[in-house]
This record gives C-alpha cells, sequence and structure tokens, in this order.
C-alpha cells in the first residue's frame, strides 16, 4: 500500500525527503509554514527565487522548497539576493537563514538592505545559537547561556535584530515564533506581498545545541518555554525593561510605505535613457 | 616632450594637463598624460605631467622633464631639480621667485605675470592658468592653437568657454611681445 | 542581442576622440561589451571605474549600485549573473582580499562575472594611491581550494578598453569569473582610445541548457545554463555538488570529477584563452629575453627597444594572459636563450612562474615602493645580465 501523497508535497523536492533536520527542530515547522504561505497566496514558485546562505535554517528553502534557489555564501544571502532583485524585479525573491548568518557575519548587508528599502522578504530564524557548528555563542544568545564558546557563561546581550531593521528603515517587520504558525504564516504572506524591505524574525527550537544547554533536552519543552516567554507588542509596551529581560516580543512591530528601492533605480535609469535619446535626437 | 606642471588644488593644474594632452592627440601625436590623485592630492600639492611623442611612448613616469610650470613656490623648489638640462621653466612670477642657486644651470626662465594678468585684465584670477598654457605653447609650439582652443571649449565649466580661450589668447600675446 | 539603448549609447560614442584614464576605458569597454549591471564599493586607484559607469550605463540601459562593501558587491553580481545578466564588479587590492570567498563560489558554482582589480601597493592599506602588481598570485591563488582561474593584464588604455571584451566574452564561454588584472599605473595613466563602430562588435553568449539538462555537469566541460525565472527550480550551491546541482558533499569521486572539470575547462581550451605579444630580435642571434606584463610591459619594451639601438639582440614577449599561464609560449621562447629577465611591480611573483617553465636562467627584475620601473632601470639590468 502507498502512503498518500501530501497535497503539498508539489513544493519540496520529493526526491531529497526526508529531511535531514534534527528531531524537535524549529526548521520543519518553518518551512512547512511557508510552503503553507505560498500555497494560499497561489503565488508560483517558478516565480521566486529563495536566497540562503550557511547554517541549519538556510536549509529551509536550499534544497528543501522547490523554487529556483541561490545557497551562497555565509552571511551574504541578502547581498546575493539584491543583484537578483534588482535585474529581475518581477519574481519574488525571498531570503531564509539564520540569525548566525543574518544578523551576524552578514549584519552590515542587513541593516544596509533595510535602509535602501529593498523589496527583498528576510525570514530570519532565529534559534539563538550557532546549531551547525556545534553551538557556539551567537549575536542573539541570551545573556548567562553556557556555550561551547562561552562555557563559563555568556556576558554579552543578545542583539534585538527585528527592532534594529525596523530602526534602519525596512517597510515591514514582525517577529513570531515556531509556536505561533498561525500568525507566523499571516506575516509571511504579509512580508511577501509588501513592497519594499520586509523582515520577519522567527524565533525557533534547536532543541539539540542550544535546548540541551539550558536542561531543556526536547524541542516540546524548548516549544513551551519560548511561548512562556512570548509577550505581544502591545502588551510589551507597558511592560519595564527588566520585566522584559527574558521575554521574546512578539507581533508587528512596522508596517509602513516607504520609496522602494529596485523602482527607483530603474526609474533614474529610465529617465537617463530617455533624456539622452532627447539630447541625441536632436 | 615632456611637460610637468605643479601647483595647488584649485589652480586648474590637471586641467591644464589634460587640455595640452588632448590636443596634442588632436594633432595626432601619440600622449600619455599622468596626474597626482586622492589623499596625496587633497589639499596639497597638485601635478600633472604630460608626455608628447611622435613614437609610441614606453616610460609611463619620467623622471626628467623638458618643460616645468610652476605655480607655488614649493612646487618649484621640490620639482625644479629634475628639469633636463636645457629645459624651460615657466613661473607665475606673482606666486613663484625663482632662485638661482636652486634651478639648476643651463634651464632657460620664464616668469610671467599670469595671476594679476588674469584678474586685471579678465577679472578671475582663475584663468592664470590658461594664460600660462598659452604662453608656454607660443614659446614651444607643442600643439596647434586650433586644437588648444577646441580642446579649451570642451573641457571648461558652460558659459566659461570663450573666457578662458580668451585667456589663452591673451598667452598667446604676452609671448610674442617677450620675444 | 544588443539592446536598443545599448546600440543607441554607443552609436554616439564611438566616434569621438577619447583620452582617457586607463579606469575609464575599462568602463568604456564593458559597456560597449554589454555589461548590465555593475555593484561596487570605492576604493583608490579604482574609484573612476564605478564613477564613469555611475554616470554612463545607466545612459545605455545597464543598472549601477554602490553596495555597502566588497562582500557586498561581488555577492550582488553573482546573484545577478544567474538571472543571464553580464555582470562587473570593480575593487583594488584590500578589496580584492575582501571578494576572495565569493571568486570561489562563482567558480564552484560556474557564474559568468567579471572582476577589475586595479592593483595597489601592498600589503594592507600599503600605499593606497601607488601602483603595484603585487596580487598576481592572489588572483591565481587568492580564493581556498583548487581552482584555474583567468586573468588579464592590461598594458595601455587601449588595452583597458579592449580586454573587457574578450574577459565578458570568457566568462561567458567558459562558466566562469574573469580577473582583470590592471595595475594603479594604467588605471591613471590617461591615453587615447579608439572605439569601435558598434555594428561590428560582436559578442559571444552562454550557452543554453535544453529543459531537463544538467547545469552543473555532464559530457561536456562547459555545461549549458539556464537562468532564475525560466522554471528550471536551479539548485545554485558553493558546496560541492552533483551534475544537477544538488549537494553531495560525501562522495569522493562527486568531489573529485566536478574540481577536476572545474580546472580543465580552462587548462584544456587555454590555447584559445591564452593572448601572449613577442617581439624576436631581427638579429634571430638573442641570448637574452625580456618578459613582462601590464604597465611594466611598458618600459621594458623600452628597454629592449633601446638595446636594439644598441646593436644588442633582445627578445620581448609580453603576458597579456597572466592566468592560465603561457607556459607554451614561455617554454618556446626561452629555447634558445641564456636569461630571461623579468621586470615586475612586485617581489618575482610572475618570474618564479617563468623559471617553472624556461629552461634558461630567470632574473627577477623586481622594484616595489609605488614609482614603476624606468626605462633606464630595465635596460642596465639587461646590461649586467650581458656581461
Amino acid at each position: 500500500m502507498t502512503e498518500p501523497r501530501h497535497r503539498l508535497m508539489g513544493y519540496v523536492r520529493e526526491e531529497i525527503m526526508p529531511h535531514r533536520f534534527c528531531a524537535g527542530c524549529g526548521c520543519g515547522t518553518v518551512l512547512n509554514v511557508f510552503v503553507n504561505a505560498v500555497d494560499e497566496l497561489a503565488m508560483d514558485p517558478t516565480r521566486m527565487v529563495c536566497v540562503s546562505g550557511i547554517g541549519c535554517s538556510a536549509w529551509i528553502p536550499s534544497p528543501y522548497f522547490r523554487s529556483d534557489t541561490l545557497h551562497t555564501t555565509h552571511g551574504r544571502p541578502i547581498a546575493y539576493a539584491t543583484g537578483v532583485k534588482i535585474m529581475r524585479p518581477d519574481l519574488n525573491v525571498v531570503v531564509i537563514a539564520g540569525d548566525g548568518d543574518i544578523a551576524g557575519i552578514g549584519g552590515n548587508h542587513l541593516i544596509h538592505a533595510a535602509r535602501r528599502n529593498i523589496d527583498l522578504s528576510v525570514l530570519m530564524v532565529n534559534n539563538m545559537i550557532y546549531g551547525m557548528t556545534g553551538g557556539q555563542v551567537a549575536p542573539t544568545t541570551p545573556l548567562g547561556v553556557k556555550t561551547s564558546t562561552t562555557p563559563h557563561r555568556n556576558i554579552e546581550p543578545p542583539f534585538k535584530v527585528a527592532e534594529v531593521v525596523a530602526a534602519a528603515g525596512a517597510s515591514y517587520v514582525a517577529r513570531w515564533t515556531t509556536y505561533h504558525v498561525f500568525q507566523l504564516k499571516k506575516a509571511m504572506q504579509r512580508a511577501m506581498t509588501k513592497k519594499g524591505f520586509s523582515f520577519i524574525e522567527i524565533v525557533s527550537q534547536c532543541p539539540e545545541n542550544y535546548g540541551r544547554r539550558i536542561g531543556l533536552k526536547t524541542g516540546a519543552e524548548l516549544l513551551r518555554k519560548i511561548k512562556e516567554q512570548s509577550v505581544r507588542v502591545k502588551k510589551a509596551q507597558e511592560m519595564s525593561e527588566e520585566e522584559l529581560q527574558h521575554k521574546i516580543v512578539v507581533g508587528e512591530l512596522c508596517d509602513l510605505d516607504r520609496p522602494e528601492f529596485v523602482t527607483q533605480l530603474h526609474e533614474v535609469t529610465k529617465e537617463q535613457v530617455e533624456s539622452f535619446s532627447l539630447e541625441n535626437a536632436s | 616632450m615632456i611637460v610637468r606642471f605643479v601647483g595647488f588644488g584649485g589652480q586648474g593644474i590637471v586641467l591644464s594637463s589634460y587640455i595640452l594632452g588632448l590636443s596634442a592627440v588632436l594633432d595626432g601625436k601619440r600622449v600619455v598624460q599622468n596626474q597626482s590623485y586622492g589623499s596625496e592630492s587633497r589639499g596639497g600639492e597638485c601635478r600633472g605631467d604630460v608626455i608628447i611623442s611622435d613614437q609610441e611612448i614606453y616610460e609611463l613616469e619620467p623622471t626628467g622633464h623638458d618643460v616645468l610650470v610652476a605655480m607655488t613656490q614649493p612646487g618649484y623648489e621640490k620639482l625644479v631639480v629634475s628639469l633636463k638640462p636645457e629645459g624651460t621653466l615657466i613661473v607665475d612670477s606673482d606666486l613663484v621667485i625663482p632662485d638661482a642657486g636652486l634651478s639648476p644651470p643651463g634651464i632657460r626662465t620664464y616668469s610671467i605675470r599670469a595671476t594679476e594678468l588674469a584678474s586685471k585684465k579678465f577679472g578671475r584670477k582663475i584663468v592664470a592658468n590658461m594664460v600660462i598654457l598659452g604662453y608656454m605653447n607660443s614659446l614651444l609650439s607643442l600643439v596647434t592653437v586650433e586644437s588648444l582652443e577646441k580642446v579649451i571649449s570642451q573641457s571648461v565649466p558652460d558659459g566659461t568657454q570663450e573666457l578662458n580661450v580668451k585667456a589663452m589668447l591673451e598667452g598667446i600675446q604676452l609671448a610674442m611681445k617677450d620675444s | 542581442m544588443i539592446d536598443k539603448s545599448r546600440i543607441q549609447y554607443l552609436e554616439q560614442l564611438w566616434s569621438r576622440t577619447h583620452f582617457l584614464l586607463g579606469d575609464e576605458a575599462c568602463a568604456y569597454g564593458a559597456i560597449y561589451a554589454g555589461c548590465d549591471f555593475f555593484a561596487g564599493y570605492p576604493i583608490t586607484p579604482a574609484s573612476e571605474v564605478a564613477e564613469l559607469l555611475a554616470a554612463e550605463l545607466p545612459k545605455a540601459g545597464g543598472l549601477c549600485v554602490q553596495m555597502e562593501d566588497e562582500l557586498a558587491s561581488i555577492g550582488a553580481i553573482i546573484g545577478a549573473s544567474w538571472t543571464g545578466a553580464r555582470v562587473m564588479t570593480a575593487t583594488s587590492g584590500p578589496g580584492f582580499s575582501l571578494m576572495q570567498e565569493n571568486i570561489g563560489y562563482a567558480i564552484m558554482t560556474e557564474t559568468p562575472c567579471v572582476i577589475v582589480d586595479v592593483q595597489r601597493s601592498g600589503p594592507s592599506t600599503g600605499q593606497a594611491t601607488k601602483p603595484a602588481q603585487g596580487d598576481v598570485m592572489q588572483a591565481r591563488w587568492g580564493t581556498h581550494g583548487d581552482h584555474e582561474i583567468m586573468a588579464f593584464a592590461p598594458s595601455s588604455a587601449q588595452e583597458c578598453f579592449d580586454l573587457m571584451f574578450d574577459c565578458f566574452d570568457l566568462a561567458d564561454i567558459y562558466r566562469t569569473p574573469v580577473i582583470m588584472l590592471m595595475d594603479g599605473e594604467i588605471g591613471h595613466i590617461r591615453e587615447s582610445v579608439t572605439m569601435l563602430e558598434p555594428s561590428t562588435v560582436k559578442r559571444a553568449s552562454r550557452k543554453k541548457a535544453e529543459p531537463g539538462e544538467d547545469l552543473f555537469g555532464g559530457p561536456e566541460l562547459v555545461p549549458g545554463v539556464m537562468h532564475y525565472g525560466e522554471g528550471a527550480s536551479i539548485h545554485v550551491t558553493g558546496s560541492t555538488h552533483l551534475p544537477n546541482g544538488m549537494r553531495d558533499v560525501t562522495t569522493p569521486r562527486v568531489h573529485d570529477e566536478l574540481v577536476r572539470r572545474l580546472y580543465r575547462k580552462i587548462d584544456e581550451n587555454r590555447e584559445k584563452i591564452i593572448r601572449v605579444e613577442t617581439d624576436i630580435s631581427t638579429g634571430g642571434n638573442a641570448r637574452i629575453g625580456v618578459i613582462s606584463y601590464g604597465a611594466t610591459a611598458r618600459p621594458a619594451y623600452g628597454a629592449v627597444k633601446a638595446a636594439r639601438a644598441e646593436g644588442r639582440d633582445v627578445d620581448f614577449l609580453r603576458l597579456i594572459t597572466v592566468w592560465p599561464f603561457a607556459r607554451e609560449q614561455v617554454t618556446d621562447f626561452a629555447r634558445n636563450l641564456d636569461f630571461i629577465l623579468v621586470p615586475e611591480m612586485n617581489l618575482g611573483q610572475i618570474s618564479r612562474e617563468i623559471q617553472r617553465f624556461a629552461d634558461c636562467e630567470v632574473i627577477s627584475v623586481s622594484k616595489i615602493g609605488g614609482v614603476p620601473h624606468s626605462i633606464d632601470e630595465i635596460y642596465q639590468a639587461i646590461m649586467e645580465a650581458m656581461r
């Protein structure tokens, strides 16, 4: 007897399934939510380019999502995606990568892409650790956590990545977690249809290299903790810095209409072609 | 023929070397033009070199020059030693006082009041470089006056073409009077 | 297929008298050769390439962006190349160092792109405004792992223009990054440049794959390509991959076959890629030869001419293609010689390469410090060797 085929299987590269994510990892959830978001929007994957970097989360689109994909060097997916989007503004360009990739080694590209407000959707999966390389401290690791490179305790405050991106000029910024799958799906849909730079920080669980370091052995335990730590943006506004210290603020941080980079770049170029043509016709 | 212009940024030193170079190109000569760049050209000394030849040019950074046009005292003092024997030194006498002890023996020195002339005659000190360019060219017949006029017109800011060409022609007049 | 706005732009450009910096000639060459997209970051002595393209490329319908750094610049052009665009970046030593990892990515993923490196005096910030030829080995081996690379060294502003056609064509034909290895001297001298009548311009193009064909392997040394948005679900990765593009990082044979093919596609075509210029002395009795490249080839040739004027037979070879190395040409050139002098603005990077292939004594005439060799310095070295 053959197993019934999942209705969304067409969106993934079935030939290389099953996926290689660890048991309890949040990456599978993100892929699942992403595929559902694309399906509900009736987006054509052949009109999408998914760009990722190096790390576990980078594997979500590449190799698993069936579209054109670009698996770049570590930290550079936003830079590579910028080139794709400039030359093909008609394609939907989505970056899916981890916190180390996007906010660590590639942080400069992130803030400048937000500043330009280029029409990319960046989904940053934040598992608070370098998972693929074996549990080293990340720019997002909470204070006090013992990792393989902060074996005594982490003394560096974590990056509030979504807030940084909002401040840098993005059109749309949200933070959700792998627990908030429906909200996350809606946010992804908003991000992919919104003109301008869209950014979603997806707080996710890495039971293997993060959970067990903080005494939570399974994905479920870690996910439960993430759920308990989550506070809505609105409520967070009434809370003190101290009260928010171990919280994850979820919801939309901004949803604005700002001039978009690629559109303007093509406008300027078109103006140049036209004025050149006019000057030289006479 | 190797011509070196030296002065401060803002005196049109690089522009002079460009104009001379392109004029020689229009005359069918081989030309290499070279200039100081970047941090070394900001605020301080500024230089432009032009090599003009009937043959292919192999030396891109010549050590000796046939002509030095100096528009600042430090530029003159630093570079006059690289003038070839029997070379030509042209200075703006309002800005440079040649020192017989410094200049190599055998060179010909021409001190012209380019800045004063530019200021008196045209009310614009900035065209002193054009006066010198015309003067030098009249003296040494490096390029045709037609090419010089044409290149000046296409190289200077819009609306100043006539002024710059006139200043250059004034330099030619001055050289004729001197000779 | 040359775009209408490009033709219109070139039509008014070509017949004018051009008196250009090497950097500007390179930028115009790129516009001629069909550069669709340029991304760069300011750096002396390469900024004039970006400045000219920023002003002129849009008039010809091309797109130009200043990125946040050199990593972003090369990243953006690699991404853009996968849409089928002709792409380029320009930098100098420090930026070239930053780009190295991504040059390896372009090699591994067979992404056509052109990287202009206007070499300045290093290491590190070095003499920022002074020329050098110290990146020759970095161009060859700057990115990690085994690979072949193509690099061209222009010796005049005219050649800065002309070689851009080769760079873009070869990048497309062989699906690989190509390095335009200029130097600060050639980049910053201004010379007359003649341009072609636009209708005579021919451009090579990438071989297109049939639908369903593998894009990263197969029977040919250079597989055909498809681009984003064509429905091919292309999987591009810098990890070791199968001919269909899917990752396989553990099978020794997969890595061996891929990396050897990437090497062979350039090495086995070097006859079509390599260009040198030789001037064998008319007497035919030369015991001494000079090999040089880039800006240094100018005074080197001047010195050879000066020696000949004194009745000395001296042969001359100029490397236009620096990589892949012109090993057969150098071996041939060295055949009847006792000495080869190699003037270069570094501590002997190419002279060591020549030693490997020349059956005679190789004398490095190296010079660093930011001032190119004079004719006299090289002439004296020739005379010294003859003694």
